[in-house]
């Protein structure tokens, strides 16, 4: 396998941002209320990540190591802004429903610790995998989220109702609590599915 | 004016609570939260943080973001904003208080990127505030934040010592924990109105 297809699959599974890695917990906790916010949520978050990553990378000879995080958050905010407007511009409804939590990205751990810990080291084109892949793992876990809050709390799928009115829906899950239980178990099995592989290994 | 004030605070704390209800700052609250301590150390910096960002946002935003018609560039502003604003607490703190420097330090410079800072100054733009009620909504948001971490703390400390089926272990029994901590905080929703 190429080097820039493992570093892609690394990102979306091994090294997977929410559940392995655990950072950027806000933006997911708080949309993953539906598949469309959650999925909205990361793919904003991948194409500053993927924008960030590259523009690192192709900086990473001239910025001094003393005020290299500085740099990083200018550079990261300057994509946060653009997709911000873009987002106002062609997709309000997304916009409104996210709202805060546009702006956040900027401090969406997940964000600095890709542009320390690979764009800063390598080359523009393993940084662009790279921010991919641990964008589109971000963007599933948001996605999976969203469908079984969704699916459980509102009985609807994709806003297209599902479930007929004589299940009772289970409000808690798209309240706040919700998304600490759903993160919870997700982890929990994608922990245990996990162990399982390496022993059968 | 003054009920306002305390009514903006009390929400602050009890109703909007930034961790357990709007998902602000959940980074630090699973990160440091393993003894009471430390939570409390990281609330304390929290607070001193959160209220001079929500003090130099407001003003940064009105004296010169404003004017100059460049609202859009917030994002970026604030965040250096920030940025600066925590290496210069830690620089001032470090010469002329050295023990709470020892008490506060390690948590400085993880404050930065603390999405509740961020958070807390742009829904303060976002409300249209004045600089009183900014600075009151900060400390409110910063001091919810500081009972939630200490009261989740406590909460974990005990956890260590049970029997916890494998996969659970670590993060996902604290989510589950942090999840039933924000049952109970719904209790108090719908108590403010603003």
């Amino acid at each position: 396998m190429s080097n820039n297809l493992k570093v892609l699959r690394d990102g979306i599974i091994f090294d997977n941002p929410i559940l392995i890695q655990v950072v950027g917990m806000c933006a997911t906790l708080a949309t993953s209320t539906s598949i469309i916010n959650g999925v909205g949520m990361g793919l904003s978050t991948t194409a500053v990540l993927v924008g960030s990553n590259v523009v690192i990378s192709l900086l990473r000879k001239f910025i001094p190591d003393t005020v290299r995080i500085p740099c990083f958050i200018v550079v990261i905010a300057s994509f946060v802004t653009i997709v911000q407007l873009l987002l106002q511009a062609y997709l309000p409804s997304l916009n409104d429903a996210l709202g805060l939590y546009i702006p956040l990205i900027v401090v969406n751990c997940i964000i600095l610790a890709r542009a320390e810990g690979f764009a800063s080291k390598n080359g523009p084109v393993a940084s662009f995998f790279d921010g991919l892949g641990n964008g589109l793992g971000f963007t599933i876990v948001l996605g999976v989220m969203g469908a079984i809050r969704e699916f459980l709390g509102s009985g609807t799928f994709l806003s297209a109702k599902v479930l007929p009115d004589v299940f009772p829906k289970t409000l808690l899950l798209i309240m706040a609590p919700g998304a600490f239980f759903t993160l919870g178990i997700l982890m929990a099995l994608f922990k245990h599915v996990i162990a399982k592989r390496k022993t059968a290994e | 004016m003054f009920v306002r004030l305390i009514l903006i605070l009390l929400a602050g704390i009890f109703v909007n609570n930034y961790i357990l209800s709007q998902f602000l700052g959940i980074c630090p609250f699973l990160g440091v939260s393993k003894r009471v301590e430390t939570a409390a150390g990281m609330g304390i910096a929290v607070i001193f943080v959160i209220t001079l960002a929500c003090a130099a946002t407001y003003l940064v935003y009105n004296l010169i973001l404003v004017p100059l018609g460049l609202e859009y560039l917030y994002t970026i502003a604030f965040i250096l904003v920030i940025a600066a604003l925590v290496q210069f607490v830690e620089m001032f703190i470090k010469k002329s208080s050295p023990a709470l420097y020892q008490a506060l330090g390690v948590y400085l410079p993880l404050i930065t990127t603390n999405c509740a800072v961020l958070g807390v100054a742009v829904s303060n733009m976002q409300v249209g505030y004045n600089f009183i009620e900014s600075l009151v909504s900060g400390i409110g948001a910063a001091g919810g934040f500081t009972l939630a971490i200490v009261l989740f703390a406590g909460i974990r400390e005990r956890i260590e010592f049970n029997d916890i089926p494998k996969a659970f272990e670590g993060f996902p029994i604290a989510l589950i924990g942090a999840g039933l901590m924000s049952v109970s905080f719904l209790g108090f929703s719908g108590l403010i109105k603003l």
